[in-house]
C-alpha cells in the first residue's frame, strides 16, 4: 500500500485524515451542493441573497413541477431516452461483431482495421460535423431522432469495438478451436461460445455508452433543432435563455436533467469504473 | 503463411463479415467525413448553393483573422492549463487510497462530477461565477475584494471556463490513478521501505514508474479534452465575450452555422484535426508497438 496506511501513522495524522476527508468532500461537491439548495428554494430567497441558509419556504413541489408543467422538460428526457438506448444495444452488437473478427481471426489489415476504429475514435467532431449533418440531411433524417441514433451508434462503435477486441483477445483460443474441430460454423462460434463470455464486458460497455450519449450537447445542436425531438442537454441550455435569472428553475431543471446518469452510475458503480479504466493498469 | 494459400476465399472472408456491419458504418460516418471536410476546406460554400474551388483562400482568410488566433491561443491555454488535471487527479488518488470505514463512497462522491453533462457543468459555474447571485462573490466578500465578474472579463474568461472544466476531469485522472494505485506490487514496496525510502523519494522512484500506464492514460484523454472543449465554451459564454473565450471547436461551429460558411469552417475544423493527429499518431504508434 502506498502511501503508508493511516492506522500504522501516528495519532495527530490520524485524527487529521479523519478530519480532512468529510472536508475535503464538501469543499468538493460544494457547486453540486449550491445547485441542489436553490433548486428548492423560492425566487423571493433568490432575490433576497439567501443562498446558504434554510430556504425561507421549501419550493421543492412548485420548483420541480414548474420544470415539467411549463416547459418541454418531460418532452426532452424522453427525446434523450430514445436515443440512448438504440445507440447502446446498436453499438454493442456490432462491436462485439467487430471485436470477434479483430481478436480471434489472423488476416491481412487486421492490425489497421483495428487502428482505424481506434483512431477514429479520437477525432475532434468538427472535422465530421458539415458533412455528417449534409448527409443527414439528405437521408430526409435532419430534425429526428434517427438522426442523433444513427450518427451515435456509428461514432461509438469505435470505441465498443476496441473495448470488444480487446476484452475477447482474453478468451482462450483452444475453446474457440476445439468447438472448430467439432464442426461449429463460425457463426455458431460466435452466438454460443463468445457471445456469452462477453456479457460481464456487455454491463460495463453499456453504462459507459449511456453517459456518453446522454451526455452529448454537440450533436444535439447540429443534427436536431425542434423541441419535439432535442435530447435533454440541448433542452435545458434552450431553457435557461428563456428562464434568465430564474436561478431555482434553471438549478431543478439542471437536476432533473443530470440525474439518470447519475442513478446508473450509483446503481453500476463497479461496471462504469471497471469500463473506464481498461488500460489504466496494463500497456 | 503457408496456411493462407489452402484458405478458401469463404474462409478468408469470415472475419470481414463480422466487422462489415460495424465497418460500413464506421467507413461513412467517421472515416468519410474527415476526407469530405479536408477537400471541402478549399471551396467557398454557404451551404446551399453551388461549391466555388478557391484553394488555400480559407487558410489565408484564416492566418489574417484575429479571431482564429485568438482561439487557437485558446486552445493552447487549455492544452496547458487542464494538464493540471493529471498532478491534481494524482494528489487526490493519493489522498483518498485508504482503507478507512466509508472510503468506497468517498471515492464515489470524488468521482462522480464525471458522469454529469458538462452543460450541466457549465452552468453550475455560471452560477459560481455570476456577479450578482454567484458563491464566487460571497468568498471574495469575505477577504474584502470586489465582485469579479469571471465571464464577462476578456481576460480571465478562458481561465474560469477551464477552471469548471477541469472539475470533472480531475474526478476522471483520479479515477484512472485510484486504479493504478490499487495494482502497486506490494513486494517492491516492502523493499524500497526496507532500504529507507519514504514520502516524496518512495513516491518518483518506486509508485510513479509503476504508474505509467494509468499516467499515460490520464494524459492522452486530458489532451483529448483539451481539444475537444465545445460544450463548456458553448453553454458557459458562447466564445465571449468579444469572441474571447473561443477555441478552434467552437470558432469552426460559429461560422459554419450561424455564418454559413461552410468551406471556413471545414478550414478550421482542418487545422483542429491536424494538431489532434499528432496526439493521434503518437497514441496509435504506442499501442500498436505493445501489439507487436
Amino acid at each position: 500500500m502506498f502511501p503508508t496506511p493511516i492506522e500504522k501513522t501516528a495519532p495527530w495524522t490520524r485524527i487529521s485524515y479523519k478530519i480532512a476527508l468529510p472536508l475535503s468532500i464538501i469543499l468538493w461537491l460544494l457547486p453540486l451542493a449550491a445547485i441542489l439548495m436553490t433548486s428548492v428554494r423560492s425566487m423571493g430567497d433568490i432575490n433576497a441573497g439567501n443562498y446558504w441558509g434554510l430556504p425561507t419556504e421549501w419550493n421543492i413541489v412548485e420548483n420541480y413541477t414548474s420544470v415539467f408543467a411549463n416547459t418541454a422538460m418531460g418532452r426532452y428526457l424522453l427525446n434523450s431516452v430514445l436515443v440512448t438506448l438504440p445507440v447502446m444495444v446498436g453499438s454493442v452488437f456490432l462491436a462485439t461483431l467487430a471485436g470477434f473478427a479483430l481478436a480471434k481471426y489472423k488476416f491481412r489489415g487486421n492490425l489497421a482495421m483495428f487502428a482505424l476504429f481506434i483512431g477514429g475514435n479520437f477525432v475532434p467532431f468538427q472535422i465530421l460535423m458539415i458533412p455528417v449533418r449534409d448527409l443527414t440531411i439528405q437521408l430526409g433524417l435532419y430534425d429526428s431522432v434517427w438522426a442523433l441514433i444513427i450518427f451515435h451508434t456509428a461514432f461509438q462503435t469505435g470505441f465498443c469495438t476496441l473495448f470488444m477486441r480487446n476484452f475477447i483477445v482474453g478468451i482462450p483460443d483452444e475453446l474457440i478451436e476445439s468447438c472448430r474441430l467439432e464442426g461449429a460454423s463460425d457463426w455458431k462460434i460466435f452466438y454460443s461460445i463468445v457471445l456469452p463470455l462477453v456479457r460481464p464486458a456487455l454491463a460495463a460497455l453499456a453504462v459507459l455508452i449511456f453517459t456518453f450519449v446522454w451526455n452529448d450537447y454537440f450533436w444535439a445542436l447540429v443534427l436536431v433543432q425542434s423541441d419535439e425531438v432535442r435530447p435533454v442537454t440541448a433542452g435545458i441550455s434552450a431553457l435557461r435563455g428563456q428562464w434568465l435569472a430564474s436561478w431555482n428553475l434553471i438549478s431543478a431543471g439542471s437536476v432533473v436533467a443530470a440525474l439518470p446518469p447519475v442513478i446508473l452510475f450509483f446503481a453500476m458503480q463497479r461496471h462504469f469504473i471497471a469500463g473506464l479504466t481498461l488500460g489504466a493498469t496494463k500497456g | 503463411m503457408q496456411k493462407n494459400y489452402t484458405q478458401t476465399w469463404s474462409q478468408r472472408a469470415v472475419p470481414w463479415l463480422f466487422m462489415a456491419p460495424a465497418l460500413a458504418l464506421f467507413l461513412v460516418y467517421v472515416i468519410l467525413p474527415i476526407i469530405q471536410s479536408i477537400s471541402m476546406s478549399f471551396y467557398q460554400w454557404d451551404g446551399i448553393g453551388d461549391k466555388v474551388f478557391i484553394g488555400f483562400q480559407n487558410y489565408v482568410d484564416l492566418y489574417y483573422d484575429p479571431q482564429f488566433w485568438t482561439s487557437l491561443w485558446n486552445n493552447i491555454l487549455w492544452l496547458l492549463f487542464f494538464m493540471l488535471a493529471v498532478p491534481f487527479g494524482l494528489g487526490i488518488a493519493l489522498f483518498l487510497n485508504q482503507q478507512v470505514l466509508g472510503i468506497r463512497a468517498v471515492k464515489s462522491l470524488f468521482f462522480f462530477p464525471f458522469v454529469i453533462s458538462q452543460v450541466i457543468v457549465g452552468i453550475v459555474f455560471a452560477w459560481f461565477y455570476d456577479p450578482g447571485y454567484g458563491l464566487l462573490q460571497d468568498i471574495l466578500a469575505l477577504f474584502g475584494a470586489g465582485p469579479l465578474p469571471v465571464l464577462a472579463d476578456e481576460a480571465l474568461v478562458t481561465y474560469g471556463i477551464i477552471a469548471a472544466g477541469l472539475w470533472p476531469q480531475v474526478a476522471y485522472t483520479m479515477i484512472l490513478f485510484l486504479t493504478g494505485l490499487n495494482n502497486l506490487s506490494p513486494e517492491q514496496i516492502e523493499a524500497a521501505r526496507m532500504d529507507g525510502a519514504k514520502g516524496w523519494t518512495m513516491l518518483w522512484h518506486v509508485i510513479l514508474p509503476q504508474l505509467r500506464p494509468a499516467t499515460f492514460i490520464a494524459i492522452v484523454v486530458t489532451i483529448i479534452g483539451a481539444l475537444r472543449s465545445f460544450d463548456l465554451v458553448a453553454s458557459m459564454t458562447s466564445g465571449g465575450p468579444y469572441g474571447s473565450s473561443s477555441v478552434l471547436a467552437y470558432f469552426m461551429y460559429e461560422q459554419a452555422i450561424f455564418n454559413y460558411r461552410m468551406g471556413y469552417g471545414a478550414a478550421i475544423a482542418t487545422v483542429l484535426f491536424l494538431i489532434m493527429l499528432v496526439y493521434i499518431a503518437f497514441f496509435l504508434w504506442r499501442m500498436l508497438q505493445q501489439e507487436r
